[in-house]
């Protein structure tokens, strides 16, 4: 799905897609980590995995489904009392604007 | 240089289910801001997504609908971005394995004129939560109640060239949804909103050119004034020598315009990946099969049986058939008085005028169909003429009660036409006697002069006479 190789890790594009804060000092550093998982990906892809179906998840079985209830009552207060901030049911953040 | 723009539209269904797509809290909408946000729908650790089999049977509906493939085996991915409205990081949609494959669907120009539009896919996926901007200076609020609501997600190709054409594409995909009882259909509490893929190119020309797209259009005119916009945009840029550049763009009603809404150097990579909390979602053809004997009778096929069984225009089975309620009502009415005539001119006209001048669905009509029918029934028996017909109409509007007898409010209100020979007939000697010069000219072959006899009589009974019995009282006298 996604096409990064050793020669094109941008650490600074991943490190914002992911919200991490990698320091410029540590950026060599997690760039040769990277490039490790990269290189143990490629061994797996020269397996030959010609005319097996690709398993989209280790357990072999299906999903099972609810009923369309509503099971849940919700407790605002309760789920607010970790947010550090709220106002008038709203939970608030620093604004953002498209 | 002349340009040919091509278009595509992605439209998001909120599917009508009582609870959310992977949990227990409710759908409903206006509730407190965030009192329907359960520990699932906020990501809170722990949680785990539970499939809701309602929004999937209302997706296999919609495919076998647009004659689509369903895949029996799909597959939740996560797809990553960050945004407060999105306590999870991740939205679960569906990206290489969707539920609904290829189909395609017929729409309707204004010329009459029909063209088909091809449907790529659709598939299902969570909503997200709704952030406020103006509510509270310097920060944004959250409100998650909407988060997890169950879409479908419906992916034109990119087969629409006109934006009268995406508008109609958007409306029958309404019409459709509606028929199908998989969405109420409220565009303005955004029940439906699309984004719209937008290129122009060269007439003539076959590859597409570069592409933006419009996110979160919530009505059908907007869809129209955006692609108009973006498309005289592109030309603009192009014709002065500029490049468009693929972006995500935002429609602005009040100005009416589109503009760029992400900042370019931060390309969208939403790194998908199969959901390892949800399994590969498997069902058997023998569940597509008993969906399939629930699909009602689709707008084509009603438009066709209107004209068919109902004689009407292909203009009013269209418009009669284009929303299920007004369908139903339209059927209610002809069931009970048998003048599909009659009842296609009280819908499309003075119901239609009423409902629109107080801004109300015909769901919510203050005449019921089943007092319109006794109308009618009374228009086609004489007892009313076509002036107290229209009195009575807004007699019944303005009681505004489904259980008020018709006939009793025809008399109450003294509407039922003269038909009493006698009465009529003393009227007219009567005018005779007062109008002798007028009566001679109508003797002598002045034809015109019986207009003014029917009229006086007609004045005198405050139009409640027959016009056709005085006409041959009148010539009786002759």
């Amino acid at each position: 799905m996604t096409d990064i190789d050793n020669s094109n890790i941008n650490i600074t594009h991943l490190a914002r897609l992911g919200r991490l804060a990698i320091a410029e000092s540590n950026h060599a550093n997690t760039t040769q980590e990277l490039e490790n998982i990269i290189a143990m990906i490629d061994a797996m892809q020269s397996v030959n995995t010609d005319g097996i179906e690709p398993l989209s998840h280790p357990l072999d079985s299906e999903q099972l489904l609810r009923a369309d209830v509503v099971s849940e009552s919700v407790s605002r207060e309760t789920f607010q009392k970790d947010a550090p901030r709220t106002e008038d049911g709203y939970y608030l953040v620093p604004r953002v604007v498209d | 240089m002349n340009w040919e723009s091509v278009i595509g539209l992605e439209i998001h269904v909120q599917l009508a289910t009582n609870s959310k797509i992977f949990s227990g809290a409710s759908t409903s909408y206006g509730a407190e801001p965030n009192a329907q946000a359960c520990a699932v729908d906020l990501g809170l650790p722990g949680v785990l997504p539970v499939l809701n089999e309602r929004a999937i049977e209302m997706a296999i509906k919609f495919g076998l609908a647009i004659g689509a493939k369903i895949n029996l085996h799909s597959v939740f991915d996560r797809k990553n971005y960050f945004y407060p409205d999105l306590p999870k990081g991740y939205q679960i949609s569906q990206f290489e394995t969707p539920i609904v494959g290829e189909g395609s669907i017929v729409i309707a120009l204004e010329d009459g004129q029909e063209r088909t539009v091809g449907i790529t896919r659709a598939h299902l996926e969570e909503d997200a939560g709704k952030s406020i901007h103006d509510l509270f200076p310097g920060q944004t609020g959250i409100d998650l109640n909407r988060t997890g609501t169950p879409l479908l997600e419906i992916v034109s190709e990119p087969d629409i060239r006109t934006s009268k054409e995406a508008s109609a594409y958007f409306r029958q995909m309404h019409t459709l949804v509606r028929y199908l009882q998989i969405c109420d259909g409220n565009l303005a509490q955004g029940s439906m909103r699309c984004d719209a893929n937008v290129s122009v190119r060269p007439y003539g020309q076959e590859e597409f050119g570069e592409r933006t797209e419009i996110k979160n259009i919530n009505s059908f005119r907007f869809v129209e004034r955006a692609i108009d916009y973006e498309i005289g945009r592109q030309i603009d840029v192009l014709e002065s020598g500029g490049i468009i550049e693929r972006e995500t763009r935002l429609f602005d009603p009040d100005r009416d315009e589109t503009r760029s809404m992400r900042s370019k150097e931060f390309s969208e990579d939403y790194r998908y990946f199969p959901d390892p909390d949800l399994l590969p979602l498997t069902f058997s053809q023998a569940l597509v099969d008993k969906i399939a004997l629930t699909l009602p009778e689709l707008p084509d096929a009603k438009r066709a049986r209107y004209i068919e069984e109902f004689g009407l225009s292909e203009y009013d089975a269209r418009s009669l058939s284009a929303d299920l309620d007004r369908s139903d009502y339209f059927e209610a009415v002809v069931n009970t008085c048998n003048n599909s005539k009659q009842a296609t001119n009280w819908i499309m006209g003075d119901l239609s005028a009423y409902l629109n001048r107080n801004n109300l669905e015909i769901s919510a009509s203050p005449v019921s169909a089943q007092q319109l029918a006794v109308l009618i029934s009374r228009l086609d028996d004489q007892t009313l003429s076509s002036k107290t017909a229209k009195a009575l109409f807004d007699g019944l509007w303005n009681k505004a009660d489904s259980e008020q007898s018709v006939d009793d409010l025809i008399s109450e209100m003294n509407l039922a036409q003269v038909s009493d020979d006698g009465e009529l007939t003393g009227i007219v000697e009567q005018l005779i006697a007062d109008n002798p010069g007028q009566f001679e000219e109508l003797r002598n072959g002045k034809d015109k002069m019986l207009g003014f006899f029917v009229g006086q009589v007609m004045k005198m009974t405050q139009g409640k006479a027959n016009p056709q019995q005085v006409n041959e009282i009148i010539r009786a006298k002759l």
